[in-house]
């Protein structure tokens, strides 16, 4: 195959996300594998590449183990950890092999079991309360930073990102950030695979807990378990399988992951922006597509605060217009580019390795006019986004097969 | 250590709480600054993250500045009191920090985009010798 050939998603799957404690990590892996393998009609002895993300047992081999389940083969496998990327990593591997002409087909995983992990970013563990100061660390700190030198927890440093587009764009607040979870929310009611399936007022929004201003509790996704698995098939390859395969196929038309570039105050607030515009950019260049052709978006809605600025990221809506795009109802599944119809990180879940695997799901599903209930009448591209502080971001553009 | 009291002298020490704090009578930060491009680091580098080159300067920031963003912190990690006010500032002359906002109420009211402030220390810990852990943080210029 030559490199400019497309690669496709032969098949798909995802477990519902939640919280399973009659299931461990490899069993929720094996089920959104075995479950693409067979959306795909192909089986284990077909895959010539396995790329397996998942980040908190990133040192467990656990490709190698999910084969104990579904076929030891002796094909390569690839264990991946890129922080919330993590699954567009181990799609992106698989990617790669096929691109080479290494793998003719290849499956990619991502899976988490965090349970009830509470909030992630924090200083591991306490220092003991008996002790004499001496410098430890890169900064040469006597005491914990957290909280005394401001916070690196993920809900206050997303709010911080919110607020700094709060300081560089008019129209920006407190409630055009709740508005973004109102509507996750309510998206996510229509989807029997997200974690919680709550609709809330704007109001309800904005009166919850407070977690790190101005991100109340309902505009933080919470944590769990989950597992979701791609099957991709070479250009050369699918076109000897069958008419209906070839028709279900979904043609990924960009696939891009890029790291943050040095830009000023990148020390002490990770930028989440600029690798996110580099990675829509060199994705919409890659594919031909146009934001305006855009009929979904699936974004890494980790917090409220993180989806608003993303409107910009991707050029959804005019530069330094989030807030007017959302008050307009842009993004809202009967809006101009509907962005995150699966009810997003916030209401659907955020096993973190599964989760750049599964925003590839829900926009395969959408245009194979599969979805269900929470269908886009009639969508043929979508883009998924996933960010990993760090920082790491993954953008995929996918296309109707019209095979 | 220029910043702390001589070993000799007898009793508990005032301890910088991070290396990039400098105490004495003029509390202020040093950042690792570029001299190739002037990009300014907190931490120290093998090479420039923004340029590639590979020497530095220990260079004297600004105790002034402005609000670029905050949260405030309602539900903490364990043992830090809350809430409390973390902040990204823009100094006078270059360099970006992030601290606390200190010495006003943490309510949104309080605080906004933009606000002039200016560095202010206090103790932050106790150690068992009796060290005191001296952090910095912001305060509104107007208070």
């Amino acid at each position: 195959m030559s490199n400019e050939d497309p690669v496709w998603i032969l098949g798909t799957s995802m477990t519902k996300f939640g919280r399973y404690a009659d299931k461990d990590l490899i069993d929720l892996a094996a089920q959104a594998s075995l479950g693409a393998l067979d959306d795909g009609e192909v089986t284990m002895a077909e895959m010539d590449v396995l790329a397996a993300g998942c980040l908190y047992e990133a040192n467990g081999g656990v490709g190698q183990r999910l084969q104990k389940q579904l076929g030891q083969t002796g094909i390569p496998v690839y264990n991946v950890a890129n922080a919330c990327a993590t699954g567009a990593t181990a799609v992106r591997t698989v990617m790669m092999a096929i691109k080479t002409g290494e793998a003719q087909m290849g499956l990619a995983v991502g899976v988490e079991q965090m349970g009830k992990m509470g909030m992630l970013g924090a200083d591991r563990a306490a220092r003991s309360d008996k002790q004499v100061f001496e410098r430890k660390g890169r900064f040469g700190s006597v005491v914990g930073v957290e909280g005394r030198l401001g916070t690196n927890m993920m809900p206050g440093v997303f709010a911080q990102a919110g607020m700094e587009y709060a300081y560089e764009n008019d129209g920006v607040g407190f409630e055009q950030f709740a508005k973004v979870a109102q509507k996750n929310h309510e998206h996510s009611t229509l989807n029997p695979l997200a974690q919680y399936r709550k609709a809330f007022t704007l109001d309800e929004v904005m009166s919850s807990e407070v977690i790190a201003y101005p991100n109340t509790l309902l505009m933080c996704c919470p944590t769990g378990d989950g597992s979701a698995a791609v099957v991709l098939v070479s250009d050369e390859k699918l076109k000897t399988l069958s008419r209906e395969q070839q028709q279900r196929a979904v043609k990924v038309s960009a696939s891009v992951l890029t790291s943050d570039p040095w830009t000023e105050g990148c020390q002490v607030q990770p930028d989440v922006n600029t690798l996110t515009r580099n990675a829509a950019d060199a994705a919409y260049e890659a594919s031909g597509v146009d934001p305006a052709d855009l009929d979904l978006v699936e974004l890494h809605d980790c917090f409220a605060t993180a989806e608003l600025r993303h409107y910009d990221n991707l050029r959804l809506c005019e530069p330094g217009g989030a807030g007017e795009w959302i008050d307009k109802g842009g993004p809202w599944r009967d809006g101009e580019i509907p962005v995150n119809v699966s009810g997003g990180l916030l209401s659907k879940g955020h096993p973190i390795g599964a989760t750049g695997v599964a925003n590839l799901f829900e926009v395969a599903t959408h245009v194979r006019s599969e979805a269900g209930d929470r269908q886009v009448p009639d969508a043929k591209v979508g883009l998924a986004h996933v960010i990993g502080l760090g920082s790491s971001c993954g953008v995929h553009i996918l296309e109707r097969s019209g095979l | 250590m220029g910043d702390e009291t001589a070993p000799d002298e007898i009793g508990p020490k005032p301890m910088a709480m991070v290396e990039y704090l400098k105490l004495g009578d003029d509390p202020h930060l040093v950042a690792n600054v570029c001299k190739a491009c002037g990009a300014s680091y907190f931490d120290r580098r093998n090479a420039c993250a923004a340029c590639g080159a590979r020497e530095f300067s220990a260079e004297r920031l600004a105790n002034t500045g402005a609000v670029r963003t905050f949260t405030i912190v309602h539900r903490a990690a364990r043992g830090v009191p809350a809430p409390y006010i973390s902040a990204v500032v823009d100094l006078d002359g270059g360099g970006r920090v992030k601290s606390n906002i200190i010495n006003i109420e943490p309510a949104p009211d309080n605080v906004s985009l933009g606000m002039r402030v200016r560095l202010a220390t206090y103790v932050a810990a106790t150690d068992d010798d009796g060290n005191e852990a001296v952090a910095f943080g912001y305060e509104p210029e107007a208070a």
